[in-house]
């Protein structure tokens, strides 16, 4: 149905030409869902987009045949191709609130485009949009008719994306990562509704994702790509058991699942013994009764109902939830920045909860608990190097100036593996997994006891995610240092954690060993939660 | 993926003034607006002394002449040459709207940022007051002021620097709201900063290059209400040179064909108003560390 | 329901800052210097008689006194009386109004009319001449004074070309003022079907109208443009390609309704500007309006007519910026819940 032959696409930017995509050539038959997976900077996206024609100005398509159903895409005019646009090929994104026109009824945006492709009148064209609300299976879809998209959860946002694109019955759907920024069981519930949906329409699919797991789960073939170029093609079970490609191979192997180890996570050649880390038995982190209630709209709300844990000193602690769990929240009191409503928070037998967050940047334990952030770009000064990011710590806890301060930043990014001249750059100028990195260096630099990371690998390539979590492992050994690691991926927490606490609403609904989590949950919901994380096929015996 | 692909090379926009070499040879338009921006100054600093004729000198015989090769603007009802008065007005328009624009920012700055950041009641009674300032047209208000306090320079600097603050003040509050808590503040306090030097030290800088814009906007409105002050009557004195001043007066003259008085002092005011609206890029440019390459 | 509740929430936080306005413009008047005493009782006064109109004019009273009298008389909508034209103030700005209203109105329509769709043509064609152009026009009309500017026009238009009336006010001599029902000539002519006057009224109105627009064409269309590409650029247009809609389609009703809303906010502030700028429009015009009744009040230092006009404008403008409130709440269906 969808042929592709050597494809390439550039664009012009301030530094000149960039090759997006370099001559790829894949096809698509009727019914089958073809997944293309790569890292950031593959291609993948800008695939779609070209073929669809919807490139932003400055991208051009250099070569390449495009051929859908015997028509050549890159042929037909304008008008044409938005008539093809919706009515045959369809494409859904990802934040799907922001794909929604923010002040218009969902129910108006269904409409506009059954009208545009001739499928409804005014007339019936209300009725034909509360239809293709149902075949999205949301709930009362008379109401959610007139809702704006704001009053709209995440999940429903993406059902009506998908509703505006198979209103009009298109062959071919073009899913670019729908599921990122979703909570685990809503991922599950939308790319099982697209699925279920294009195989009973008969529909052909390309889904474009980072994730291994999730393209192989859900697809019939899967189609590899790095730097524009197609390394390799096959079907799922095949790629994850006996991958012919290096990158391929590297890919399966970082891709955290269920019989992987932390090491086994990096390519081969570097994998070193992994270090062991000493578990004692006294607490260094004991939370009795927090609680936190925040005045809300229609009466408070409770984020965090009264929970209690520990953590021993050298353990890694797990606290895994969804959004509305209370999990942020909780790591955000830990570690002072936010005051609880009531409760205690004992570090070192101490009560740091008596001390108010304004007040705590000069209390003696500040240096002790550190927290590397989820999203490194935003945690950086973008008016700050990289050396300075590092410094900071070092010049306002610890005093240090100068020379002195200067030596110690350059033994921390060693440290780290942060090459040292990257150290006089500026956020905007240095990689995902570079400030990952210069963040970590960053917490570490006072060698605190408990380091909170809150989910420090989400927005990283998974090749990249290998080498941090390795990189915290060793790190950990090193320093003696016990780990409050929040997540809502089960897999990465299982890797690198001794325990796991489960949250739910605001409470702890379920605590153990992680192996254990994983494989005998005892709790509904973490039994929902495991269920919804992808699991790629098992490697042969 | 590598992680060590991005060459570890040093660049030349890692220096503060390579970079400003880089934004002035990139944007040909900037560069034009910092040349003017020079040949302003200049008039401001040397002007007075490099005038061929006293700006004051009156001389009635040689009244209302036409420009020619020995008055280049021409002279006006006094027989003054207008060319003098033009260039040592620059000075003084100059220093009211500089000094106003730095008073609007300092204060703008200050109240926005602290409201910005603690929230609560005291952004409360700020809108409330900002609000109230602006609830007055601008220039109405200053010549309320000015006709109050009375019609001297300094009390046109106020005027303007106070029409001028809700400006900078609901900008600041605006950019520091945003990163209230953005991950690198965050992390500023875990790193040992307390509330103030987070806000002075961290937030506030990065709210610099969007305020970069309106300070070069600002200089150039601050130029056009002072001269719109002394058009009107209030503010500057004859016969101190002053563009507005002498618009006004030669606004007079023109239906009867008189076109020079007012010509030329307006030109030179609106070039000098448009210089600054230029900069405004170039100066965020160069302010703004993701325009390093 | 909730709707309602924010209109009156946001009356409610009208009503300080029309407190703060009443009490500034009553400070900064009574600071003015002069006195209106000396100037009431004449030039023949002597001490006792100027000591008599003082009393009459209750300015011997203390400042608080004189504050509550005020207040009190405001209720009642007592504004004093002006020194100048020896009406009361009320009246005299009730009659000079429309005229200020009209100019500014018809010059805010030709400046929409010219900008909004300049800043969505230079949005949907960037870096092509049209952007260059908009930039240009957006820049030079931010550095012009208004008051040049009309000076420049009526030297070219009236001096040089002929082509327009002289610039002595709203209607050249010839004309009689139409019979009055709103005090906006081209609205009051219209509805007396009296054509010939509706023509100079429209002549007169030209120049100094345009002045005024080449003035507010600058942040208008620059608002235009910048609004317009924030929104063509965001996730929800990419949706609306994708699925095929018309180009028309996705430009005005995905993105400009989109636009509106920085632009309504845009156009508050340049109705306050426009309000300071007709100060000066009307001194170059000789429109008899409410800013050149400003300033001859400041001359003189008439405390009641200053001080009406400031109120009056300071009060218009927080009505305006009311309206500009309610408006945004109905386009913008996020307000008011969020």
């Amino acid at each position: 149905m969808l042929s592709i032959k050597d494809l390439s696409v550039a664009f012009q930017t301030r530094k000149g030409e960039v090759n997006a995509v370099r001559g790829i050539s894949f096809d698509v038959a009727k019914g089958e869902t073809l997944g293309i997976v790569g890292e950031s900077g593959s291609g993948k996206s800008v695939t779609s987009y070209a073929l669809m024609r919807i490139l932003d100005a400055g991208g051009e398509i250099r070569t390449g045949e495009v051929s859908y159903s015997g028509q050549d895409l890159r042929r037909v005019t304008e008008r044409q191709m938005r008539d093809i646009r919706g009515s045959e090929i369809s494409m859904i994104f990802q934040n799907p609130r922001a794909a929604l026109n923010p002040i218009r009824r969902v129910g108006h945006q269904i409409e506009d485009v059954l009208i545009r492709h001739g499928r409804a009148t005014r007339r019936d064209a209300r009725a034909k949009a509360i239809e293709a609300l149902e075949a999205v299976r949301i709930n009362d879809p008379e109401a959610r008719y007139h809702s704006y998209p704001f009053e709209l959860s995440g999940g429903m946002c993406q059902r009506i994306v998908i509703a505006i694109a198979l209103a009009c019955d298109p062959q071919l759907l073009i899913a670019d990562e729908p599921t990122t920024g979703l909570d685990i069981t809503t991922q599950k519930a939308v790319m099982d509704l697209v699925s279920d949906l294009t195989r009973a329409r008969g529909m052909g699919m390309i889904l474009i994702t980072h994730d291994l797991g999730l393209a192989s789960q859900y697809c019939d073939r899967i189609v590899v790509m790095k730097d524009g170029q197609i390394v390799e093609e096959g079907d799922p079970k095949r790629l994850f058991t006996d991958p012919k490609h290096a990158y391929t191979r590297g890919l399966v192997d970082a891709t955290p699942r269920i019989g992987a180890t932390i090491r086994g996570l990096l390519p081969p050649e570097i994998r070193t013994a992994e270090p062991q880390h000493q578990v004692h038995s006294r607490p260094v982190l004991e939370v009795v009764d927090l609680v936190k209630t925040y005045p809300g709209k229609s009466g408070p709300v409770q984020a965090v109902k009264g929970i209690s844990f520990e953590i021993k000193a050298g353990q890694s602690l797990g606290l895994v939830g969804e959004s509305g769990s209370g999990k942020s929240t909780t790591s955000e009191m830990i570690v002072r920045l936010q005051d609880p409503t009531s409760g205690n928070i004992l570090f070192d037998g101490q009560d740091i909860a008596a001390t108010p967050a304004a007040r705590f940047a000069t209390h003696p334990a500040r240096r002790d608990i550190q927290m590397v952030f989820q999203d490194a770009t935003d945690s950086l000064n973008p008016r700050g190097t990289a050396a300075s990011a590092i410094a900071e710590p070092l010049k306002r806890i610890a005093g240090m100036r100068g020379a002195k301060a200067g030596a110690r930043v350059a033994e921390l990014a060693d440290l780290v593996g942060l090459p040292q001249p990257l150290l006089s750059r500026f956020p905007h100028q240095l990689s995902g997994g570079q400030k990952a990195r210069v963040g970590i260096a960053r917490a570490i630099a006072l060698e605190p006891k408990l380091l909170i990371l809150d989910e420090p690998t989400a927005a990283l390539d998974v090749s990249i995610q290998a080498i941090v979590l390795n990189l915290l492992v060793d790190l950990r050994a090193r320093l003696g240092m016990s780990y409050l690691f929040v997540s809502h991926d089960l897999n990465v927490v299982r890797l690198l954690c001794d325990e796991v606490l489960v949250m739910k609403s605001g409470e702890i609904i379920e605590r153990g060993p992680a192996a254990q989590i994983m494989t005998e949950p005892t709790h509904d919901y973490t039994r929902a939660l495991v269920a919804a994380a992808p699991q790629p096929p098992a490697e042969a015996a | 993926m590598s992680d060590t692909s991005l060459a570890a090379t040093p660049r030349k926009g890692d220096k503060t003034l390579g970079h400003i070499a880089y934004v002035l040879k990139g944007n040909p338009v900037t560069l034009l607006a910092f040349g003017m921006l020079a040949v302003f100054l200049g008039c401001a600093l040397f002007g007075p002394s490099l005038v061929p004729y006293d700006p004051l000198a009156t001389n009635a015989p040689r009244a209302l002449e036409p420009p020619s090769w020995a008055h280049w603007f021409g002279t006006d009802q006094l027989g003054r040459d207008v060319f003098s008065r033009v260039i040592v007005a620059t000075r003084l328009d100059l220093t009211i709207s500089v000094a106003a624009v730095a008073i609007s920012f300092a204060f703008g700055s200050v109240l926005g940022s602290v409201a910005g950041y603690w929230g609560g009641w005291i952004d409360a009674v700020l809108n409330r007051l900002l609000d109230t300032i602006m609830a007055f047209p601008l220039f109405v208000l200053a010549m309320g002021v000015v006709a109050a306090l009375g019609n001297t320079v300094e009390n046109i600097i106020i005027a303007t620097a106070i029409i001028n603050i809700p400006f900078y003040a609901r900008l600041v509050r605006a950019e520091v709201n945003i990163r209230r808590y953005a991950g690198f503040a965050q992390a500023a306090k875990l790193a040992g900063n307390g509330d103030l030097r987070v806000l002075a030290v961290h937030i506030f800088p990065n709210a610099l290059p969007p305020m970069m814009v309106q300070v070069s906007l600002n200089l150039g409105w601050a130029i056009l209400n002072a001269a719109g002050l002394s058009f009107i009557g209030l503010g500057v004195r004859p016969p101190t040179p002053e563009w507005g001043i002498m618009v006004a007066e030669g606004a007079n003259y023109i239906v009867s064909g008189e076109w020079w008085m007012a010509l030329f002092p307006g030109l030179w005011l609106m070039l000098a108003v448009f210089t600054f609206n230029l900069l405004g890029d170039g100066l965020r440019d160069i302010v703004d560390p993701r325009k390093r390459t | 329901m909730s709707r309602t509740r924010m209109i009156l929430g946001r009356v409610a936080q009208a009503l300080p800052v029309v407190a703060g306005v009443v009490v500034i413009s009553f400070l900064l008047t009574r600071a003015l210097p002069g006195d209106p005493a000396a100037y009431f009782a004449g030039p023949a006064a002597n001490e006792a008689s100027i000591a008599q109109v003082r009393e009459a004019l209750g300015l011997d009273k203390p400042l608080i006194q004189q504050f509550f009298i005020y207040v009190g008389d405001l209720i009642t909508g007592n504004l004093g009386q002006a020194i100048s034209t020896g009406q009361p103030v009320a009246a005299d700005l009730a009659a000079r109004l429309p005229a200020s209203l009209e100019l500014t109105l018809v010059a805010l329509v030709l400046s929409c009319a010219i900008a909004i769709p300049l800043g969505i043509l230079a949005a949907t064609r960037p870096g092509t001449w049209v952007d260059h152009l908009c930039r240009v026009i957006v820049t030079a009309g931010v550095s012009m004074p208004t008051f040049f500017t009309g000076i420049v026009l009526i030297y070219v238009f009236y001096y040089l070309a002929g082509w327009a009336p002289s610039p002595l006010g709203r209607l050249d001599f010839i004309y009689l003022a139409p019979p009055h029902v709103s005090g906006f000539y081209l609205i009051d002519a219209a509805l007396a079907g009296d054509w010939f006057t509706w023509i100079g009224a429209l002549k007169q109105l030209i120049l100094p109208a345009t002045t005024l627009a080449l003035f507010t064409l600058a942040p208008i269309a620059r608002m235009t443009r910048a609004a317009m590409l924030t929104a063509l650029s965001s996730d929800f247009i990419r949706t609306a390609r994708a699925a095929g809609l018309g180009r028309g389609k996705v430009l005005y009703a995905y993105a400009f309704r989109n636009a509106l809303l920085p632009v309504v906010t845009t156009l508050g502030m340049v109705f306050s500007f426009t309000l300071g700028a007709n100060v000066l429009v009307e001194k170059v015009f000789a429109w008899p309006g409410i800013g050149s009744y400003a300033v001859e009040a400041l001359v003189v230092s008439d405390y009641a007519a200053v001080q009406g006009f400031v109120l009056a404008m300071a009060l218009l403008f927080v009505l305006l910026n009311l309206v500009i409130d309610i408006a945004y709440a109905l386009i913008d269906p996020r307000i008011g819940v969020a």
